[in-house]
């Protein structure tokens, strides 16, 4: 199939209760906002108990099947790294795939509340990483994350999302990494 | 009203309320279980009804009443529904009445593979099926006009990715007015006794002519793409997929599948050099085109199994056979939360060797290892019918293992028939049925039922199903209630003894799903004005 080069297609996946739906709800309201046509898909139902989770976020001027079709995936972000085998598949050959460890920085809390309260941020930062690939305002991204979270986690979340793109702007770039050609 | 970003059950919702319908009631199953939820968070009138039977007899009433109602339920409910829905078709409605039933291709929470078209067909109620948000929005509507005008309960068939997919929506900026309830007695019309059903049949094939005659199929069809060579016609989400795998090819998308716009489907195969049909499931709209001499190529079999994408559409239209790509792990499947109540009460069924007829929640899960207490599991309610001819059929050696295993909201939902049974026709070694009273229908996201003692939205409800009661009333004496977290012991102890006995026992193993627990707290401290 050919990639049609004007539409976006993100993956992200990882477990149930990781907030999963709700990191893909934060990018589909922000590539919405910013003006594109969307489609956002995800299998829910069981999910409380903590099995694979994955949710498919396509954006661009117009998007018609709501499901990324497999190795069609700019962009897999994986919040989980037990989760990478079960969902590369979806992962086109030069396509970018996201874990923590793109922002090592983030997660190197030694005291285990403050790891708890970082891994709990994973997803904002996997979408902070995703964000200096495309060309989505900064403000946008944080009017999204605002009103998907709770207020007391809007400042948390935000620093998260700010230092993660940050990281990836400088680090990303050093790794030989591009913009996906529909976002420049 | 400016677009919304919104899921196809939050846009039914939303047409709901657009749409004056004055309730909406339903049984929860994914993935049609938000539509309700929303309706009642927009502020429109929702409640959980014991089970989609029910929901659909309470939905025909308020359409008996001139007011408009939907019905909402997974592609499985519409088997428990099918019942009144059969008649209903008879009978006819005075105002709108939309059954929104969810079907789930690749069965992602289902127990099967069921597809709602067949229905439709067979129970002759006129079928809109969207394939994106905007579509769900716009059918919803449309189904509760075509329902007020034709006279018919319309089903509007949604699959789970329609249901669970967000896209843009442009909703209506006013609401439409709300008709005026009135009774008008119509007993020929609507007390189906053979000689009031024999003409009302001719009625609904009438009214099904006469909606097949209107402007509506043309209306909701959609024709778009310029090729001669490929034609394609497609329902649901699925000319979603075949317009990405094939962006050249011409494409009819058919709004309306029951009654099916036939001769516009004869016209388009006669543009186009090849036409292919495209559809989720089974080859419904493919047998019928062919039963009308309609030359067009279908799907492999292969393709009846699991959902469709764009790349198996490619593959469908280029004939290509090669196997389709695996991932390289299983994902993790689901399991009892940590916590979970079910877990001690299948540690003790495999302690104790139970033959254990099973049923549906999230105590399925103790099919799995380390517990491996699962029998057999077929459909909501059977654990205690399976369980009964277990009995009897069984050697008394092995009948005295068997136990029936049911969920608070299963037992609701059909269980109850099954224990009337069991009190009716007791097997020689009686029997046990084990209630796990976990306070929710955890299974498809923590709804409420007539035995929480809430409603649809968490406040207090008018009553509280007493299982140990009806179980006395039913005639069964031996009836217990016992925490099988807090009192462990106590529940193997009772378990061990009531299987060694020859009577009929009912057990209620009753702890609160730990998930619902909190999510109530956080609930009614939102509710509570903070101390200050
Ligand atoms: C006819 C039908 N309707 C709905 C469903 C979806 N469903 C499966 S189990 C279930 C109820 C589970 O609740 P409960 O029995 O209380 O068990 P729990 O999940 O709380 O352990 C529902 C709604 C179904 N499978 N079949
Ligand atoms: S959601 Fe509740 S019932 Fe389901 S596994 Fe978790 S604790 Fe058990």
């Amino acid at each position: 199939m050919s990639r049609a080069a004007d539409v976006v297609n993100v993956v992200i996946a990882g477990l149930g209760g990781q907030g999963i739906v709700t990191a893909s709800d934060i990018l589909a309201e922000a590539a919405f906002t910013a003006g594109h046509d969307v489609k956002k898909s995800e299998i829910h139902g069981m999910s409380q108990r903590g099995g694979s989770v994955s949710s498919d976020v396509r954006f661009g001027a117009q998007v018609h099947s709501p499901m990324v079709p497999h190795g069609e995936a700019d962009f897999l972000l994986i919040s989980e790294a037990t989760q990478v085998a079960a969902n590369r598949h979806r992962l086109h050959p030069e396509g970018r795939l996201i874990t923590p460890e793109a922002v090592p920085q983030l997660f190197q809390e030694a005291d285990p509340e403050r790891a708890a309260r970082a891994a709990r941020m994973v997803n904002v930062a996997l979408l902070g990483v995703l964000s200096a690939h495309l060309a989505i305002p900064e403000a946008t991204w944080l009017e999204a994350i605002r009103s998907h979270l709770p207020e007391r986690l809007h400042e948390m979340n935000g620093r998260a999302f700010h230092q993660a793109r940050g990281i990836e702007a400088i680090f990303g770039s050093l790794t030989g990494d591009r913009p996906h050609p529909a976002t420049q | 009203m400016p677009q919304q970003l919104l899921t196809g059950n939050e846009a039914v919702a939303q047409a709901a309320l657009d749409g004056a319908v004055s309730l909406g009631t339903g049984y929860p199953g994914t993935p049609s279980t938000e539509i309700l939820e929303r309706l009642g968070a927009l502020g429109g009138r929702a409640q959980w009804a014991p089970n989609e039977k029910v929901a659909l007899e309470v939905g025909l009433g308020v359409a008996f009443g001139k007011a408009r109602a939907l019905v909402t339920m997974k592609h499985v409910g519409l088997n428990v529904a099918a019942d009144p829905l059969f008649s209903a078709t008879y009978t006819g409605v005075d105002e709108g009445l939309v059954i929104a039933v969810a079907d789930d291709p690749g069965m992602h929470s289902s127990q099967n593979e069921q597809d709602t078209r067949r229905y439709a067909e067979a129970a002759g109620a006129p079928m809109l099926e969207p394939g994106d948000a905007q579509e769900a929005y716009d059918y919803t509507l449309q189904g509760l006009a075509i329902s007020a005008r034709f006279q018919l309960p319309v089903i509007l068939r949604m699959t789970t990715r329609v249901c669970h997919s967000k896209g843009p929506v442009q909703t209506r900026s006013e609401r439409a007015q709300a008709p005026a309830p009135r009774y008008e007695r119509d007993i020929p019309g609507r007390v189906m006794i053979p000689g009031n059903a024999r003409p009302a049949h001719v009625r609904l094939r009438e009214r099904l002519h006469n909606l097949a005659r209107s402007e509506l199929p043309e209306a909701l069809l959609t024709d778009t793409g310029e090729d001669r060579q490929l034609g394609i016609i497609a329902d649901g989400v699925a000319a979603a997929h075949a317009r990405e795998a094939a962006p050249q090819a011409r494409l009819l998308k058919l709004g309306l599948t029951h009654p099916l716009p036939i001769e516009a489907m004869r016209a388009f195969t006669q543009q186009v050099e090849r036409c292919v049909v495209i559809e989720e499931g089974d080859p419904y709209l493919y047998t019928a085109a062919r039963a009308a001499g309609i030359p067009v190529a279908g799907k492999p079999e292969r393709f009846r199994f699991g959902e469709l994408n764009a790349e198996r559409v490619r593959r469908i239209l280029d004939g290509d056979e090669s196997p389709e790509p695996e991932p390289e792990a299983a994902g993790k499947p689901p399991q009892l939360c940590s916590d979970c109540s079910h877990r001690p009460v299948f540690q003790v069924l495999s302690r104790l060797g139970c033959i254990v007829a099973g049923d549906i929640g999230c105590y399925t899960l103790g099919v799995m290892p380390p517990f491996e207490a699962m029998d057999t599991c077929v459909c909501m309610g059977a654990s205690v019918g399976v369980g009964l001819g277990l009995r009897h059929a069984l050697p008394a050696e092995e009948a005295r293992r068997v136990v029936s295993v049911i969920g608070d909201s299963t037992f609701v939902h059909t269980g109850l028939p099954g224990l009337a049974e069991m009190a009716y026709n007791p097997p020689e070694t009686g029997h046990v049925l084990l209630i796990l009273d976990n306070d929710t229908t955890a299974m498809t996201g923590l709804q409420e039922h007539p035995g929480t003692g809430r409603r649809l939205d968490h406040h207090p409800a008018a009553s509280k199903l007493n299982y140990e009661a009806i179980a006395l009333a039913l005639g069964i004496t031996d009836v217990h209630t016992v925490d099988p977290v807090d009192h462990k012991d106590d529940f193997e102890r009772l378990m061990h003894d009531a299987l060694a006995d020859d009577r009929l026992t009912v057990i209620v193993a009753r702890r609160p799903c730990s998930l619902a627990s909190r999510r109530l707290a956080a609930f009614r401290a939102e509710q509570e004005p903070s101390e200050p």
